[in-house]
């Protein structure tokens, strides 16, 4: 069967943030980046499907230059090739456009599956793969633990909320945006690191996809949100920070 | 013009999310200067509908089909799009649920709009909305203006808006039936199920003792556990450490665990993303020990200390046992 994996780069977990001066994103000149980690779950549920069932899984990414390096580690993993849609200014983009670029990149592979993280940890607007679904006209599920394939159907463990899950069956092809914890994520070999360096990576522009559409939804500012609450911080010595967070909880909450 | 709030039920019970967004659309179109109208679907629905309509509200429409009577995506898109078209609304409020997830970003596309999800603030501005959303797992806050004309879609956090603001009133119930060509649903739900009994009812502890991804290998978990055995506190996990195996699933609390409320959460190495905020920011007092003194799980905290939990937590241990000697 042939997967695609749509995959996002965001700046690493721990990055410290700092607005841009015109307020509208953040100064990415010192951040590294990393793969989104629900997508990295994507793409493990990908691998495995395709070590099951045969077939060939594609990486695809919209982001600027410095994807390659993600991109180049979706493939030392084992993905067989990849597109990247290369774009320098996404901030121009709202999640409709992202999705038809998307879409329009793979709708000549004719996909059986499409897969993606059910969120990206930057935007987290987690309805990329849901959108594109609908522009493709095909079917969707979201949140999904495992992927059983069945010939032309998959059925599917989709989590619900409070620990209850549920099984949907649907035809192919289909998007799922998978969430974490389904499988174990698996490192790349030095082999793969080695094999990855031969495989194709097709650059596409977004002119070439019939240009980037008008955004209906726009990041107008971002910002430090405000406190809502007064946080009472112990800062100094370990200690005595320990002892006086102690003596709170003894005296005031009352649970020592 | 008009505000539609789309209400969550599965199997003729609430989910209490819509409540507040019921909250929200009631705010929004007093604002606006126009009606509220809020919708229910499912299969038989009427009794849901009639119990919506003691808000202040235009109208409650019981949206029913046989085929709306377990979720689908398809289903549930094709029964609100029609709503959409038959009564033109503005802008379109869902609580953010999972089942908002993965169907109302369908029904935004629809209309070549994009689904304002998440959002914990809407204010209107030169009569149209503003939403404010949080960006990088809560560390930073956008404000997200829309364009070119409504339906407007969004879908509000939980605890965005409040419950106590909800005015009464008396809303005219009209049903609305859809037409849904049922074999056209591509998903086939089976039922829902847990995985197994709850070994663990984190819901009844006073003390509660949560990890997360600063605790950085499974081999550490100790340094925490001995804490929670000095409080005679539960053990908890944020869902990463869960996920990886470093302490069960049913330790898990969060959108996709347990919501709990106990008298004292102590949150360590826990950075505190919005899935996990969900599951505890009802705890009476909150205690966030974090190297990063710009995490968002201190803009919940009542208490802190902002340092490497490898020490913090070790001076604590030593601590409560000399406060409890």
């Amino acid at each position: 069967m042939k997967i695609i994996v749509a995959i996002k780069q965001v700046p690493v977990r721990d990055s410290q943030l700092r607005v841009e001066s015109d307020g509208r994103w953040i100064q990415e000149a010192d951040l590294s980046f990393e793969i989104n980690e629900p997508d990295a779950y994507a793409l493990e549920e990908g691998l495995q499907l395709k070590e099951k069932h045969g077939g060939e899984v594609i990486a695809l990414c919209l982001g600027p230059a410095r994807a390659a390096q993600t991109i180049r580690e979706a493939l030392a993993k084992g993905a067989d090739r990849a597109i990247h849609i290369e774009e320098e200014n996404l901030g121009a983009l709202d999640v409709l456009g992202v999705a038809k670029l998307l879409a329009g990149a793979v709708k000549a592979e004719n996909p059986d599956l499409i897969l993606t993280g059910l969120q990206s940890d930057d935007l987290g607007y987690g309805q990329t793969g849901v959108v594109m679904a609908e522009l493709m006209g095909i079917a969707s599920s979201t949140i999904i633990m495992q992927v059983e394939v069945n010939g032309p159907s998959i059925r599917v463990k989709r989590e619900l909320e409070d620990g209850w899950f549920q099984h949907i069956t649907m035809p192919l092809p289909a998007v799922l945006t998978i969430q974490s914890g389904g499988n174990k994520l698996r490192y790349a070999t030095l082999m793969g690191i080695k094999k990855a360096k031969s495989k194709e990576i097709k650059r596409v522009t977004i002119d070439e996809l019939g240009g980037a559409p008008a955004p209906t939804a726009a990041v107008e500012k971002i910002y430090v949100p405000q406190k809502s609450k007064k946080t009472q911080i112990f800062e100094g010595d370990v200690k005595v920070a320990a002892a006086a967070l102690v003596e709170k909880l003894k005296f005031e909450v009352r649970v020592i | 013009m008009s505000v539609l709030v789309v209400m969550e039920q599965s199997g003729g019970k609430w989910n209490r999310m819509s409540w507040e967004t019921v909250a929200a659309g009631q705010q929004l179109a007093a604002e606006l200067g126009t009606d509220l109208n809020i919708a229910v679907a499912g299969a038989g629905v009427g009794a849901l509908a009639a119990e919506a309509a003691t808000k202040k509200a235009a109208k409650v429409y019981a949206v029913e089909h046989e085929a709306l009577g377990s979720y689908t995506a398809d289903g549930y898109t094709a029964a609100i799009e029609a709503l959409i078209r038959a009564t033109n609304p503005t802008l379109v409020l869902f609580p953010h649920t999972y089942q908002v997830r993965d169907f109302a970003p369908k029904l935004a596309t629809r209309f070549s709009r994009v689904l304002i999800s998440d959002a914990v603030a809407v204010r209107i501005e030169a009569g149209s909305p503003v939403f404010v959303r949080l960006l990088f797992q809560g560390k930073l806050n956008g404000d997200v203006r829309v364009s070119g004309g409504g339906p407007y879609f969004a879908s509000l956090q939980a605890g965005a808006y409040r419950v106590d603001t909800l005015a009464e009133g008396s809303a005219a119930v009209e049903t609305f039936a859809p037409s849904i060509e049922a074999a056209a649903i591509r998903q086939k739900p089976e039922a829902s199920f847990r995985e197994s009994a709850r070994a663990v009812d984190l819901t009844a502890a006073e003390i509660i003792v949560s990890v997360g991804r600063g605790i950085k290998e499974k081999d550490n978990i100790h340094v925490v556990e001995e804490l929670a055995k000095a409080l005679g506190a539960e053990l908890a996990a944020s869902r990463p450490i869960c996920d990886a195996g470093w302490l069960p699933m049913e330790r898990q609390v969060g959108s996709s665990g347990q919501t709990v409320a106990p008298k004292v959460y102590i949150a360590v190495g826990i950075s505190g993303a919005i899935q996990h905020l969900v599951g505890m920011k009802g705890a009476k007092t909150i205690v966030a020990i974090n190297k990063d003194a710009n995490a968002p799980m201190f803009e919940v905290a009542d208490y802190g200390i902002v340092g490497d939990l490898f020490e913090v937590v070790p001076a604590l241990v030593e601590e409560v046992k000399k406060a409890k000697a």
